[in-house]
This record gives structure tokens, C-alpha cells and sequence, in this order.
């Protein structure tokens, strides 16, 4: 099967993009009398030409010189594209050197027009997230989760969902490079042969390799072998966002490193110690938010109850039943007092500093919940609390007996679990020792994200190490210190294995050929063990043949790639005790000293997506920035949630709790800051300058800083955004610390964000946008939300008889299930081919989401209530863009959806005016890129791509629907419930968006509509939406006033 | 003897006053067939001359008729039987949505029928006429006024229409060549 | 009807200054485009505005080749200049209109002096208009879709919109005030074929003149077609600027979804077409030394009919508010608040001030008969006008129901530019306009003479 689609992969591209794609004539001319081989040097010497530098150059000023920056700046994002004949030509007009199979005899399986879905995996910090790639005629356009691996049940994130255009970046390494020049894969085999066998004597004393987590069984094997070859070489991890924390916790309590697992769909009680559980980048968050969604049901009888601190604010936080913002250098405090509360030794109440008595009442409270839920309860500690707090959380867990209910530990998935820190350490020493002559960097960037006492980047290029090689996809700043880059394959493009949150292992199974001819780590370290080349198939399958020996092993083989995972390979929980007593102390820290926390971005992470559009331009969870990664800071005295008018602050309307400042001036008051004011921050001599986000909800006397921005050479997209705050960031002290000095600079920064406004209250009165209770209030009166709902007869017409027709399609989104992740908005790109629109577009408003997840903030502004509402077209009934379009472009269809035709749209924007949702989205300038192959390739060809003057939104993925629709005529049957999902659906880990067939009363929208929490989004302006929202019911503890 | 065929007799006057006038006693003496010319509308001059029927009112009222019903019927058509969709949960025959429409068609041909029906009516436009012919005719479009017999009009003789014409006051009385 | 018995019986303010005949009317009007050698002043400000027309016309280029985003429209705010500017324009036209259709039914002879370039303003001002929607969708070159023409598609436009209710309106507008402007011009063309000496004149205006001799049996059918245009013109006049208005009022966005547009629409229409009549009329007559036609006296009365519409359009903004609060709303009422407190608040007071507050200067007669005065009541009358549909367009959807929806307006130099450009095309068509054509209705002068009257 693998063969025929590596073949048809490749004669694949020859179809896609021609060799035509060469815009330019000369380059033509030089292409002309290239053949095979030695095209690549003569594309060395295109690129390096001077008419190619300048015609490369002439792009930007064409599209500076405009006026308006917007439109320059699409010129500028449309390259991100438009990488024109570079991209074109080594992507497209390589003449592959074996003979291709013409496409004669259709292969088995294969129905042209019809997509194909293979079981694969993507892996990021180790964990892997079990994926269904959609194939369409052997070009991956979909990532879905694979609904049969315990951890996804078919969710997904957003880094899984947006690596499918990782793999089409244009901006991707396309060669090998030798000191920036084009070199080829035999090139490189020779220039290390020699080092190779020097290293040989000295039992490779001189080698070093430095990658980042690795959890594949494959590479940890073939890694182990190169050790053993040669017995002095050393094998270096690190990566910026590590779990040193998490390894040294669980060493500290249980002497030996172990994996710690929840199953929160046990937890009565949940509380979190500064765990941001729920969003991407946590360990198994896509199993989490699914038990955690399934607790928070109100009308099951138990619903869960959230106690969360946290020392900025995150989804997890927002969707808390009790939220304390608290400085992360003090939630070892309130760790102790808990503890301590629950009669653990070495922590006696009231231990800690005077910020733990201040939160005494939620310990308490959280306390005595925790007590009565023994069993049944869990705490949680974060990544980037101290050691100490997590052997606490241990400790609290093991003596409400939660291990083995809610709690499990396992062998860590992590192979070689060192401390990451001290490891990169050790190798920096070493370069500066002069030991090591032979470096190779696996996709790391170390170059730009090593702690910056370790000056890494400094040592690579001072050090002179004789060999230095850089795998990775992209030319980056550590490729740029290494004599040799070698272009790697993306995970679609490569075979391998991995390891998720459980332990169960996945093969990688690649979906088409190496676009560039990229090889795989596998490959490479295969070629370094040598002598022989293998290809990263033989690698993994060889492993795997020693694991399973024996005759079935190709029926294994297959059900494991068929699947998805390997069977057997989760692993067992382990028994272990955790050591309670002679916890180290911790010395409390200044209170007047302001703190600085370093958190990974939550749509680039470490800044190895910041060349990625949709993540760049994905709304920040609680922020909704994009673009950039603005300083997060309490709110202080500013205007409310960033509110630049003052006069729409008014919090005491229809008897709502007033604001409460905190005691004594807030540090925003004293700085006199506001969003997007610039700041200077000082740490210890270092400086850096970013603009401001006052952030509700952010504890005091803290800011926030994110990692991943400012990158040198990530690409068209990545290159420039954000500040870079990886040179405040030292080995010590990774993740926050105090004595950081603030100084206003006096300028200002434009910050791109997609919801400015962020409250529903205003000065006339709140509007009920979010309909919320408590679980109380919610059982005395169940039907709350239902008010202003118009009667159905009240109406002059005769209403259109939809209950006559086989469908009618509806939604229901469930806001407490709900965690804002922004699943849905990168599942929906993707899905429906949404251009990517850059930061000053989005400035002014004219993002492109079809769906978007509104945050909304109520109360206290130093410690609001957080809502998330996503909102796609809400398909009205009684459409009021419908009724102004004049010609027709937007109507109804008989199975109620509210309908786009695009090629009718003349683009008079009266729909969007007329629509109360602003959904609708509009092409102001030709924001789609049609030139790059590689996008071509990626886009889904059942879905249009919308032109320049269109109006476009969410039609309920209707391409899905005629799908099903013809499966199910062909064979004579009605569609059944659950078989269509909408792509936000089918990749919501929560499974809050339910979509569905509203005429079948048995269908799950259908029962979700009767539920009494169901109530329609501006229900008084009787548009009678399909879409509806299920109301969000908190459960606070009734002791607990907060 | 043959003479050279006239188009008629013309008088020019002075004053609206004398024009009307001159042009009830032609009228009175039996004359049928006579214009009068002037720079301005007169009142009663048509009257004066003989003319009654003016059917450039029906001419609009049937231009309207025409221009509203096409109006509707074609709404009608396109949204119930041509191109009917659901828009909006709308009906498709949305009557009161169709008014506007109707009442701009209605207008706009009652206009268009107004002004080409009053030009044919009037059979303009003619380039070329006997009266211009008369040189001191260009004075018609500025201050003086004029009163013609046709040659045609039974009662018509050069003598006889000119000494007529001279005993109602008319100066420059000239024959107009056809 | 009064105005003219106050024009004869107190006899400082007449409607045609004493002293002329036939004969001089006709040659004062027409020599200014006969005889008048042209000055360098009109060459001075027609080129002027001819640059602006080039500059508009290069706005336009590059919008097809760029697209709307050029502007400053965005979700939320889907229309900005290119609507109010229409709206503004097409208000301005009402006035021609008015002038010569309606007045001429209630008998207002004063008129006469007037209506000939009110009615070539209202057409300037209409295509003006007709600009803005033809470029400001997202794909002009298919705005003839909006026509309903049969096409292979097989698709029509949709009825329910009012879109497709402007396109019928405001084509049918255009189309009857050129009717009924030429119809007027012709007896004149006449006039100027006859007593233009050079060659070429004669042939055009006699081209144009269709032949014209003044036959009591034409002037009859003439006066009859004129007088049924002046009746159709009426209704299509207050319909126009109602239909624009249901442009917003059809919408249900808070701040447009309201009964009250139809009227109070129609009144400013008027408001500001009165107000660019005077601001054309005052220094024409001081150019071209026509102070004898165009007197006082219809200076007084376009002042008092701006007066009266700048009242209707006053109790418009009252009942908006009022309802705003009354209503009980909350959508509503906030954005009643919002137009008070809002991030435009400014415009909205400035918007007050031009078009409640300083008109109400036109109530002492001293001013009322003082050109200067008049030229700058009607310049901020002009200005707060557009003002008015800068609030109904912009400030009226940049906050709607979703508060996470919520936006602001930056009009970009490309808006400007556009809107500037227009001004400068209808200042252009203006100054041809009085070169080469009688900018006074020279035949219904002459009515308005003593000696017109036929005594029995």
C-alpha cells in the first residue's frame, strides 16, 4: 500500500504543480538545459544570482511604497505564499531520478475524488496526539483525532490540527546546505565519513547529540546502539518547555522518575496547583478536557468542582468554580497550607508567608472539599511549580487515597528523563572544554530558546567545534551556526513511532513522499551508526520485529498501522509510595519585589510554530491577541478589560457585585500603564522592551511573559513578530522569579487583537449574551435561560415547513463543556481553506475565523468570572442577512441552512451590517494566496477558495453534509445520527459542539435542544437560530465566598 | 396661371394681448386652419386657434399602467414561479416588499410616455419648417409674436387673408413659402 | 402663492427686478452664454475642479486593482464613506427637483429664476451619487447583476432587498430629472439657436432645439407634459430619499432599524439641497451680475424652507432619542448612549450644532437676506448633513448587540480622496453647466413679465 502511495505521491506533485509555475523567464532560460542531477547545483546558482537577489527584492518595496500599510502588508503576508519560483521550483519542477509509475491501473482503495484516512501520529515535547489524517488522492489535507486511541476519542489541539501547514510551509528547508550552500544528501555522507572514523578511535569521545524529548521506542533503540558504537559519545536532551519540575518532583517523592496520570472523570473534586490542564501543551489535555467536560454536566447528578490557583490566567482558570490569582513564587505556600490542612507531616497550617493566610479561607474550604471527596478527589501541580510543590500534590493525593482512582503512576514516556537543564548545561561545558569535535543537533533550536546564562548560541559558533549538523525543518538560527543543515522531513512525510501521554505507542506513518527529499532523524541516525543506509521504514519496522517476533508479525504490523497504536504497549500503573516528611523549605519571597513568569505561548509554544499563519494569527485564549505576545499585567486602576473608553465601566448594573480593588495601589496604578504601552524589563542586567496587555484577572505585583516570539530566521510569517523573552530566562530559575524592574517607556505598540471588548455589562444594562447560574439556582429554576424566547406562531407568514424534510440541520453548543482551547477555529481553517490575513488586517477587523470563541469577563476585575462562547453562523431561520442581499447570494436551503454562493456574492457587505452575530466574514483584498504550489496542495478541494470582494462564513461544513448525503442515497438510507460531524465538532476535545438532525427527536442535538439550559443567542430578535447554546452552570462551594 | 405653392400667410404682433385677439377673430371669421407663434405660453391662444383635444394625459396614464403591472407581474414571475428560493423564511410572493418597485416602473414610464408622447404629438423633432423661412420668424423665440394662415384652410386667397390679417393690427405681413 | 402676492403687493423684495421687457431678459441670459467672453476665473476654477475629478478617477483605479480593503470599511463597519456620501449626494439632488416639480404645482413663479440650475445641480448631485454604490462592492465588475436582465445563470436579483429598491429608485430619479431638465431647456435652445451668430452654435443648439417654433398647439401639449411631470416628479422625489432611507431603516441594526427615517430623511434631503442651491446661487447671481432675477426675495425663501426642513429633521433626532429611551430597548438605549458617550461622541455634537443650533440664525431677517450669512449657514448645514449619515452609517454598526463584536471606523486617504473627487466632478459638470447653457429658464422669465399677462 505504502508503495503505491510513495509513487503516486510523488508522480502526485508533477501533477499539482507543474513546471510552468516558473514565473519568471530567465529563470526559465537557466532552468532550460538542467536535467536531474545537476539541476540542484544550477538552482544553487540561480538563487545566488544577482537578478534573482533583486527580483526577490523588488517585491517589498512594490508593496511598501503603498499607502495604505494594510494592503502592503498583504503584499508582504501573501509572499509567506508567494515564495514564487524559489518554492516553485524545488518543490515542484525536481525531476524525480528512478522512473515514476505512470498512472495507469487505478490502486486498490483508491476512488479518485474520495479522501482516504490513515492512522498516524503527531508528537510535540514527547507525547504523541493519535491522529486520522484525511488523504485526499495522496495529499494530507486534514488532521482529525483518532477517535479509537484512548488519548484523543477523536479530539485534537490546535498544534496537531495546524502541523499540516507546518508540512506545507514554503518556507520550510528545502536542501541540504553547507554553509548556506545547496548541497546534496551524497554531499554530506562523505564530508562525515572521515570525522566518523576519526571518532571511532576515540570510542567517539568527541560526539555529541542534542535533541529534544525523545519518546519514540524506535529512536531511543537506535540512539542506545550509536551509544554502544561509541561508548564516549553523549546523547544531550533539552528543550525550552521541559518538565525538569515534574521529573525532580517525582524523583524527590518517589526516588525514581515515574509519569503521573489523572483520570479526572473520577474527580468529584479537582484542584489545581498553577496546572494549566485543560489547554494544549499539557500532557494528555486532550483526554483531560473530555473527562473533565463529562464531569461538568449539571444535570447528571455530580457535577465536578474546580478549585484553581494559578499565578496568571489561563482556560483552566477561567473555567474554575473557585479561582485565586496568587504569584507563582508563592503557591508553594498555599501547597504547604493545604497539605498541611489535611494532616500531611513537614507542613503545619499557616505555614508559608502572610499570602497564604490571605487565601486561609479557600485552603480551607479546599481543604475540607478535598477531605469529604477522598478518593474521589485530585490536586494537580504544574510543569513549572518547584520540585517541592509537586511532591506535595503527591503526597496530598496519596493520603486522600486518590492513587489508583484518580491519580496513576507509570514509567515516564520521556526515554532518557535527565534534567533537561542540567543536560544542555553539561554539553555547553564540554563545548567550552574543547571535547567536542563531532555536534549534532536533532530539531532543536537551542541556538535561539537555551537559557541565556548558558550563552548557547555564543558557545556554538565561538567553540570551534570541527563539525557541527543541524537537522530541522527549517533553516533556523541554530542552522545558520552549523556548518551542515540537513532539511528534515515532516512527521507526514516520515516513518516513525511514539509515545503518548499513556504510553501507548503509535507508528508514524508518513502520507506522501518527502516534498524536499528531507530525511527523517531515524534516517540520519542510522546513516551515523552506519555503515549501511536505511531508510526510516526499515528502521522502525526492525525495531518492531524485535519487539514482536514471529510469524504474524506483518498481520501486527498492519493492525498497528491500521489502528493507529500499538496493542499492549500502554503502560501499567506502578506502585509507588510518596516520602511525606522533611519536605526542603522554601525561603519566602519579597513581597514588594515585582515577579516575572515565563510561560510558552499558547498558539506558537516554543516559537517552533512562529512560522505557521494559523497559529500566529489564532486568538490567545484569554487575551484574543494575535501576532504577538504583549507583557500580561494585573488590571490596576486602567480601563476594564482593556476598555479604551473609561465610560463603559460600570459594574453595578441590575444589582451585580461592584468592582473591589485590591488593598493599596495595584502595580498598574503605580506604573501608570496601560494596554499597549511599551516597558522596559530588567532582570538582572538584561534588558527587553515590549508593549503592555492588562489582563484581568492577573494576580498583582506579576507579569506574564511568553516564550516563542521574536524569532531571527523563522521565515516570512514568524520572522519579527513579538519580543523575544528568552534572554531574561535563566537555567536556575526557568520559570518565574522575582526582582524584575519595570520602566515605562513612553511609546506605544499596536497590538492586534480580535475582541477588544471582553464584558457584557454596559452602562444601560448587561446584556445576557452568556447565560450563566450556579448549581443551585440552576435546579430551583431550571428554565433561567429560556427568557425572551418569541412564540413560534407570532408571525405574519406562513413559516417555511421544515419538519417536512428528511434533515433539518441544527447545533448545540454546550458552554460548560467548553474550555476555550480554540479547537474548533484551527479545525474550521482547515478545514474550509480560511486565508490567513496578517496583523495589521486584524488590527482593523478583518480576521477571517468562520468560527470564533468569545471570552467574556464578569465582575471583579482583579478576579473575574471568564466565559468562552464560541460563536460560528448561527444559520437563523428567519435569516436577516438573507432578506437585504440583492442578488441572492445568501439563502436558504431546504434543509435550514443558511447558505453562501459565493460565485453570486458582488460583495455590497449588506449581509455582514444585517447579521447580529457578525459571523459573516469578507475578502476586503485578495487575502487567499493562489500561486503557492505547495498551499495548493494542502487545501481541501471540496471547498471553494473565495476571491478577493466575496462574503464568506460558516455554512455547517455543507460539503460534509452533500458527502454523507450521497453515501446514504446510494444506499438507500437516512444519514445517522453521529455519522457527520462539522469539523469544529469532530475535533472539540470537550465534545461540546453537537451537530445534528433536528426533524429526528432522537438525535443528540435534538435532546440537547429539550434540555432546559438550551436557549438561543439574542432570542428577542427572533431570527430563530439552528444554532443554540446550552447555558453554563458553575458549582462554587457554598462555604466559599469568593 | 400657376404661382409658386405658399404654406400660408403670416402677421406679426406685438403683445400677447394683440395676438390673442387677432387669433379669436380669425377664428370668428371662419378661418380653420391657423397657428399663432409666441416666445412664451399664452394662455387661451391654443383655445384661440382652435385646438382642443390634447391627448398627452392619456398617453401618460397609459405609459403608468403599463410601467406598474410590468413592475409587479415580473417581481411575481421571477419570485414565485421563475426563481423561487427561501429567503429568509420569507413567502415568495412578499407583495408588500414588491411595492417599491412597482411605483418606481409606474413613474417612470408615465414619465418617459409624457415627454415622447408630447414630442410626437407635437411631431418634433423637425429640423426643417416653412416658418423659418420667414426671417423676421427668429424673433418667435424672443419678443415678438406671430399669427399664420394656412394656404391650406378652404377660405384662404392671398388678398383676401392679407387684407384680413392688416385690418386685425398684424405688421410685416408676409406669404411663407412651402 | 403668498409669496408672490408679498412679492407684489410690498414691493422691496420682487421676484423680477422692474424695468425689464421681453427682449432684455432674453438678451441678458442668453448673452452670458452667447456674447460673454469667458473669464479667467472660470478657467481658473473649472480647472480646478477638473484636477479633483482626475484625482477621484485615480482613487477608483486603484481600488479596482486593490479592492475595497483600501478603505476603512471592516466588520463591523461593512459600509463607510461610499454609502454616506451617496446618501449625502443624492439628499443634495432633492432640492432641483423640489424646486421645479413641486413649486411649480403650488404656483410658486419664483421659481422661474431658479429652477433651471437647481435642476442641473440635482442631476450633477445624482450621478455624483451614483458612483458610490457601482464601486464600493466587492466586485464591481459585476454590480449589473443587481439589474433584473435574463442571463444564461439563470438566477434574478431578489426583490426583498433594498438595494434592488435604490437601483429602481434612483435610476428612475435620474432618469426623470433629465427628462424634465431638457423638456425645460428646449424652448430655450431655441431662443439660442436664433440669436447665436457663430455657425457651429446655431447647428448644435439647433440639434438640440428639435426644431422648435413656438406653436400655440406645442406650447399646449408642452405646458400639459410639463405639468404631468411636475406631478409624477413629486411623489418620485419624496420616494427616492424614503427608499434610501429603508436602506437602514429595513435593518434591524439598533440606531437604523426605526419608523421615523422615511420623513425625517426627505426633510434633511431638502435641508441640504436648499442649502447647496443657495451655496451655487449666491455667487452666481454676484458673477454674472444676476441680482435682478435671482433676488432677495429667493434667498429669503430658500431660507425659510431650510429653516422649516432644518425643524422636521430636528424633531427627527428628538423622537430618535426619545424612542431610544422610551422603547425600553437595551439595544437601544445604548446606542442612543453611545452616540452621547461613545468614541464619537464629537461628531454627533458637531452634528448638532451644524444642523439644530446655528440654522436657527435664519429666523432673523436681517440675516436671512444677507448672501454671506446664507453662503455659511448653508456651508455648515452641508457639512452637518453628512455628519448626519456619518452617524446613522458608522456609529450605528460599530457597536451593535455582540460587545465582542464591537469596532471602530478609520476612513482612509483613499476615502478621502473619492469623496473630494466627487465634489470636484460636480463642481466641474457646474461650471460647463453655466458656459454653455442658460442657467435661467429664459422662457418662464418672460412669463413673469407685466406684459405677459393677456388683457381681455
Amino acid at each position: 500500500m505504502m508503495k503505491t502511495e510513495n509513487e503516486n505521491g510523488k508522480q502526485h506533485r508533477e501533477e499539482v504543480c507543474p513546471g510552468k509555475k516558473l514565473s519568471l523567464d530567465d529563470a526559465h532560460a537557466r532552468l532550460a538545459d538542467t536535467k536531474g542531477p545537476e539541476f540542484w547545483r544550477s538552482l544553487e546558482e540561480l538563487a545566488g544570482s544577482p537578478e534573482w537577489q533583486e527580483m526577490m527584492h523588488r517585491e517589498f518595496p512594490k508593496g511598501a511604497s503603498e499607502w495604505l500599510d494594510s494592503v502592503s502588508r498583504r503584499g508582504f503576508l501573501k509572499l509567506m505564499g508567494a515564495s514564487l519560483a524559489m518554492a516553485g521550483m524545488t518543490a515542484c519542477t525536481k525531476q524525480p531520478l528512478e522512473p515514476i509509475v505512470p498512472y495507469v491501473r487505478q490502486p486498490e482503495e483508491l476512488i479518485p475524488g474520495r479522501p482516504m484516512f490513515y492512522a498516524t501520529a503527531f508528537t510535540m515535547g514527547g507525547y504523541a496526539a493519535p491522529l486520522l489524517v484525511e488523504s485526499h488522492m495522496y495529499r494530507p489535507t486534514k488532521v482529525e483525532g483518532n477517535d479509537k486511541h484512548p488519548a484523543s476519542l477523536g479530539g485534537t489541539d490546535i498544534f496537531a490540527q495546524a502541523s499540516i501547514l507546518e508540512m506545507y510551509d514554503p518556507d520550510r528547508s528545502q536542501t541540504i546546505a553547507y554553509l548556506g550552500n545547496v548541497r546534496t544528501w551524497g554531499n554530506f555522507l562523505e564530508a562525515i565519513r572521515g570525522p566518523l572514523n576519526a571518532q571511532k578511535a576515540v570510542q567517539g569521545a568527541g560526539i555529541r547529540i542534542l535533541t529534544r524529548t525523545v519518546s519514540s521506542p524506535t529512536l531511543a533503540d537506535q540512539m542506545r546502539s550509536l551509544l554502544k558504537l561509541y561508548p564516549q559519545a553523549k546523547w544531550h536532551v533539552y528543550e525550552p518547555i521541559n518538565r525538569d519540575n515534574v521529573l525532580e518532583g517525582a524523583k524527590l517523592a518517589f526516588g525514581q522518575p515515574v509519569e503521573t496520570q489523572y483520570k479526572l472523570e473520577n474527580a468529584d473534586v479537582i484542584v489545581s496547583l498553577d496546572a494549566d490542564f485543560l489547554s494544549a501543551g499539557f500532557p494528555g489535555n486532550v483526554r483531560y478536557i473530555r473527562d473533565f467536560a463529562k464531569r461538568r454536566d449539571p444535570d447528571s447528578g455530580k457535577m465536578s468542582r474546580l478549585y484553581v490557583v494559578e499565578s496568571t490566567t489561563s482556560a483552566t482558570g477561567a473555567k474554575a468554580d473557585h479561582r485565586l490569582p496568587m504569584r507563582a513564587t508563592e503557591i508553594h505556600s498555599i501547597a504547604r497550607d493545604l497539605a498541611a490542612r489535611l494532616g500531611i507531616g513537614g507542613a503545619k497550617a499557616g505555614d508559608g508567608d502572610a499570602e497564604a493566610l490571605l487565601s486561609a479561607n479557600f485552603s480551607t474550604c479546599a481543604a475540607l472539599d478535598l477531605r469529604s471527596h477522598a478518593g474521589s478527589s485530585v490536586v494537580i501541580a504544574g510543569d513549572h511549580q518547584p520540585p517541592v510543590v509537586h511532591v506535595l500534590a503527591h503526597a496530598v493525593n496519596q493520603a486522600l487515597g486518590n492513587v489508583g482512582k484518580t491519580v496513576f503512576y507509570t514509567d515516564p514516556v520521556d526515554s532518557n528523563p535527565v534534567n533537561q537543564t542540567e543536560s544542555l548545561k553539561d554539553l555547553v561545558a564540554d563545548m567550552h572544554a574543547g571535547k567536542v569535535d563531532l555536534l549534532i543537533v536533532i530539531d532543536g533550536n537551542p541556538a535561539y530558546d537555551a537559557p541565556a546564562d548558558l550563552n548557547f548560541a555564543d558557545a556554538l559558533k565561538n567553540t570551534n567545534i570541527p563539525l557541527r549538523v543541524h537537522l530541522g525543518l527549517y533553516q533556523d538560527e541554530t542552522a545558520e551556526l552549523c556548518q551542515w543543515h540537513i532539511n528534515e522531513a515532516h512527521y507526514l512525510e516520515a516513518w516513525g513511532d511514539t509515545r503518548a501521554y499513556d504510553g501507548t505507542v503509535s507508528i508514524v506513518q508518513p502520507l506522501i513522499a518527502p516534498l524536499y527529499s528531507g530525511k527523517s532523524a531515524y534516517e540520519l541516525l542510522a546513516t551515523l551508526a552506519g555503515p549501511s543506509e536505511t531508510t526510516g521504514y526499515e528502521a522502525v519496522q526492525s525495531y518492531w520485529k524485535k519487539q514482536h517476533s514471529g510469524a504474524d508479525f506483518e498481520m501486527f504490523w498492519r493492525k498497528s498501522l491500521n489502528d493507529g497504536w500499538i496493542e499492549g504497549t500502554t503502560f501499567a500503573p506502578k506502585q509507588v509510595s510518596a516520602r511525606t516528611v522533611g519536605l526542603p523549605a522554601i525561603e519566602p519571597t519579597p513581597q514588594n519585589s515585582i515577579e516575572i513568569n515565563f510561560r510558552r505561548d499558547p498558539s506558537i509554544h516554543d516559537g517552533r510554530f512562529s512560522n505557521n499563519g494559523w497559529l500566529q494569527e489564532l486568538p490567545k485564549p484569554m487575551s484574543k491577541m494575535t501576532w504577538d505576545n504583549p507583557v500580561l499585567i494585573g488590571p490596576g486602576t486602567v480601563s476594564f478589560l482593556g476598555l479604551k473608553s473609561e465610560d463603559l465601566i460600570h459594574l453595578d448594573v441590575d444589582g451585580k457585585k461592584v468592582t473591589v480593588p485590591l488593598i493599596g495601589p495595584t502595580m498598574t496604578e503605580r506604573l501608570g500603564l496601560k494596554s499597549e504601552d511599551m516597558i522596559e524589563i530588567e532582570l538582572n542586567g538584561k534588558k527587553v522592551t515590549a508593549p503592555v496587555w492588562v489582563q484581568a484577572g492577573h494576580p498583582d505585583n506579576s507579569i506574564t511573559v511568553f516564550l516563542g516570539y521574536g524569532r531571527r530566521r523563522a521565515g516570512r510569517v514568524g520572522t519579527g513578530t513579538g519580543f523575544d523573552f528568552y534572554p531574561l530566562r535563566d537555567s536556575a530559575e526557568p520559570w518565574f522569579t522575582v526582582g524584575v524592574s519595570l520602566r515605562k517607556t513612553g511609546e506605544t505598540y499596536k497590538l492586534a487583537t480580535t475582541q477588544g471588548y471582553q464584558t457584557m455589562d454596559t452602562p444601560v444594562g448587561q446584556r445576557p449574551l452568556v447565560r450563566t447560574a450556579n448549581l443551585e439556582e440552576y435546579h430551583k429554576e431550571p428554565e433561567f435561560a429560556r427568557e425572551e424566547e418569541p412564540p413560534k406562531e407570532l408571525t405574519l407568514y406562513q413559516p417555511y415547513p421544515y419538519e417536512k424534510e428528511p434533515y433539518a440541520w441544527g447545533m448545540a453548543i454546550d458552554l460548560n463543556s467548553c474550555v476555550g482551547c480554540n479547537n474548533c477555529i484551527v479545525a474550521c481553517q482547515s478545514e474550509n481553506n480560511i486565508a490567513v490575513v496578517g496583523k495589521e488586517q486584524v488590527v482593523i477587523g478583518r480576521h477571517m475565523h468562520w468560527i470564533r470563541v468569545d471570552a467574556y469577563y464578569q465582575g471583579d476585575r482583579d478576579n473575574p468570572k471568564a466565559y468562552f462562547q464560541p460563536v460560528p453562523c448561527m444559520q437563523c431561520e428567519n435569516a436577516p442577512c438573507e432578506v437585504v442581499c440583492p442578488v441572492g447570494a445568501t439563502v436558504h436551503s431546504s434543509e435550514g441552512l443558511n447558505d453562501m454562493v459565493y460565485n453570486r456574492c458582488v460583495g455590497t457587505r449588506y449581509c455582514s451590517n444585517n447579521c447580529p452575530y457578525k459571523v459573516r466574514r469578507f475578502n476586503f483584498l485578495l487575502f487567499q494566496d493562489w500561486e503557492t504550489p505547495q498551499l495548493k496542495m494542502m487545501r481541501n478541494p471540496d471547498v471553494t477558495v473565495r476571491s478577493r470582494g466575496v462574503m464568506e462564513k460558516c455554512t455547517y461544513c455543507v460539503q460534509r453534509i452533500s458527502e454523507h448525503r450521497i453515501d446514504s442515497e446510494r444506499e438507500d438510507r437516512k444519514i445517522a445520527d453521529g455519522e457527520l460531524q462539522t469539523a469544529c465538532q469532530q475535533s472539540c476535545p470537550a465534545n461540546a459542539i453537537i451537530f445534528g438532525n433536528i426533524n429526528d427527536p432522537n438525535s443528540r442535538v435534538s435532546k440537547l435542544k429539550s434540555n432546559p439550559r438550551n436557549y438561543s443567542l439574542l432570542a428577542d430578535l427572533n431570527t430563530r437560530p439552528r444554532t443554540t447554546y446550552l447555558a453554563e452552570i458553575r458549582n462554587p462551594n457554598e462555604e466559599l465566598k469568593t | 396661371m400657376k404661382r409658386t405653392p405658399m404654406y400660408g400667410m403670416m402677421a406679426e404682433f406685438d403683445s400677447p394681448t394683440a395676438l390673442v385677439a387677432a387669433a379669436h377673430r380669425t377664428h370668428e371669421a371662419g378661418y380653420q386652419k391657423v397657428d399663432a407663434y409666441s416666445p412664451f405660453p399664452i394662455e387661451g391662444l391654443a383655445e384661440a386657434v382652435g385646438f382642443h383635444k390634447n391627448r398627452v394625459p392619456l398617453v401618460t396614464l397609459i405609459g403608468g399602467l403599463v410601467g406598474g403591472l410590468s413592475g409587479y407581474l415580473l417581481q411575481y414571475w421571477i419570485s414565485t414561479s421563475s426563481y423561487p428560493v427561501n429567503v429568509g423564511g420569507k413567502p415568495y410572493h412578499s407583495w408588500p416588499a414588491f411595492i417599491i418597485v412597482t411605483f418606481e416602473m409606474t413613474i417612470l414610464f408615465a414619465g418617459i410616455s409624457a415627454v415622447f408622447g408630447m414630442l410626437a404629438l407635437n411631431g418634433l423633432p423637425m429640423p426643417y419648417h416653412p416658418v423659418f423661412n420667414v426671417p423676421r420668424f427668429a424673433f418667435a423665440t424672443k419678443d415678438r409674436f406671430f399669427l399664420i394662415v394656412f394656404a391650406s384652410d378652404p377660405k384662404y386667397s392671398p388678398a383676401e387673408t392679407r387684407r384680413f390679417l392688416e385690418s386685425l393690427g398684424g405688421q410685416a405681413i408676409s406669404e411663407v413659402p412651402d | 402663492m403668498d409669496h408672490q402676492q408679498e412679492s407684489t403687493t410690498n414691493n422691496q423684495t420682487p421676484v423680477i427686478e422692474p424695468g425689464y421687457t421681453f427682449g432684455t431678459v432674453t438678451d441678458k441670459i442668453s448673452s452670458i452664454v452667447l456674447t460673454r467672453p469667458t473669464s479667467s476665473g472660470w478657467f481658473v476654477g473649472f480647472g480646478v475642479a477638473f484636477l479633483l475629478t482626475m484625482m477621484m478617477l485615480y482613487a477608483i483605479g486603484y481600488l479596482f486593482v486593490k479592492g475595497v480593503g483600501i478603505w476603512g470599511v471592516t466588520i463591523p463597519i461593512g459600509w463607510g464613506f461610499a454609502i454616506i456620501n451617496f446618501v449625502w449626494w443624492i439628499g443634495i439632488g432633492h432640492a432641483g427637483t423640489l424646486i421645479s416639480a413641486i413649486l411649480l404645482l403650488l404656483r410658486q413663479s419664483w421659481r422661474n429664476s431658479i429652477n433651471r440650475f437647481a435642476e442641473a445641480m440635482t442631476l450633477f448631485a445624482v450621478s455624483a451619487a451614483g458612483i458610490f454604490p457601482l464601486i464600493h462592492v466587492g466586485r464591481p465588475w459585476l454590480a449589473y447583476w443587481l439589474f433584473p436582465y435574463p442571463n444564461s445563470m439563470g438566477v434574478w436579483p431578489q426583490f426583498r432587498s433594498p438595494l434592488i429598491w435604490d437601483v429602481f429608485a434612483v435610476s428612475t430619479y435620474a432618469t426623470i430629472s433629465l427628462l424634465f431638465w431638457f423638456v425645460g431647456l428646449v424652448p430655450d435652445l431655441a431662443t439660442l439657436r436664433d440669436r447665436s451668430t457663430n455657425r457651429a452654435a446655431k447647428i448644435v443648439y439647433g440639434m438640440l432645439a428639435l426644431g422648435w417654433r413656438g406653436s400655440a398647439r406645442h406650447w399646449d401639449r408642452y405646458e400639459t407634459a410639463y405639468l404631468l411631470l411636475a406631478g409624477l416628479a413629486t411623489p418620485l422625489v419624496l420616494s427616492v430619499h424614503t427608499v434610501v432611507s429603508f436602506d437602514f431603516a429595513v435593518g434591524i441594526v439598533p440606531g437604523w432599524h426605526t419608523t421615523i427615517f422615511p420623513p425625517y430623511f426627505v426633510a434633511g434631503a431638502i435641508y441640504s439641497g436648499f442649502a447647496m442651491v443657495l451655496m451655487l446661487a449666491i455667487p452666481i447671481r454676484k458673477l454674472y451680475g444676476l441680482e435682478d432675477f435671482i433676488t432677495e426675495l429667493h434667498l429669503q425663501n430658500a431660507a425659510k424652507v431650510m429653516l422649516a426642513t432644518g425643524l422636521i429633521v430636528g424633531y427627527g433626532y428628538i423622537i430618535e432619542a426619545f424612542m431610544g429611551w422610551y422603547s425600553g430597548n437595551r439595544y437601544d438605549a445604548f446606542t442612543l448612549w453611545n452616540r452621547l458617550h461613545g468614541p464619537y461622541k464629537w461628531e454627533y455634537y458637531a452634528l448638532l450644532i451644524c444642523n439644530i443650533v446655528i440654522p436657527q440664525v435664519l429666523w432673523i431677517k436681517k440675516l436671512r437676506s444677507s448672501p454671506i450669512a446664507l453662503f455659511f449657514v448653508s456651508l455648515v448645514v452641508l457639512v452637518g448633513m453628512w455628519l448626519e449619515r456619518f452617524i446613522i452609517v458608522v456609529v450605528s454598526l460599530h457597536r451593535d448587540f455582540l460587545t465582542s463584536s464591537w469596532g471602530m471606523y478609520y476612513p482612509t486617504r483613499w476615502d478621502w480622496m473619492t469623496y473630494i473627487g466627487t465634489i470636484g466632478m460636480f463642481l466641474a459638470a457646474m461650471f460647463l453647466f453655466v458656459r454653455i447653457l442658460p442657467m435661467i429658464s429664459i422662457f418662464e422669465m418672460r412669463t413673469l413679465l407685466p406684459e405677459a399677462e393677456v388683457k381681455e
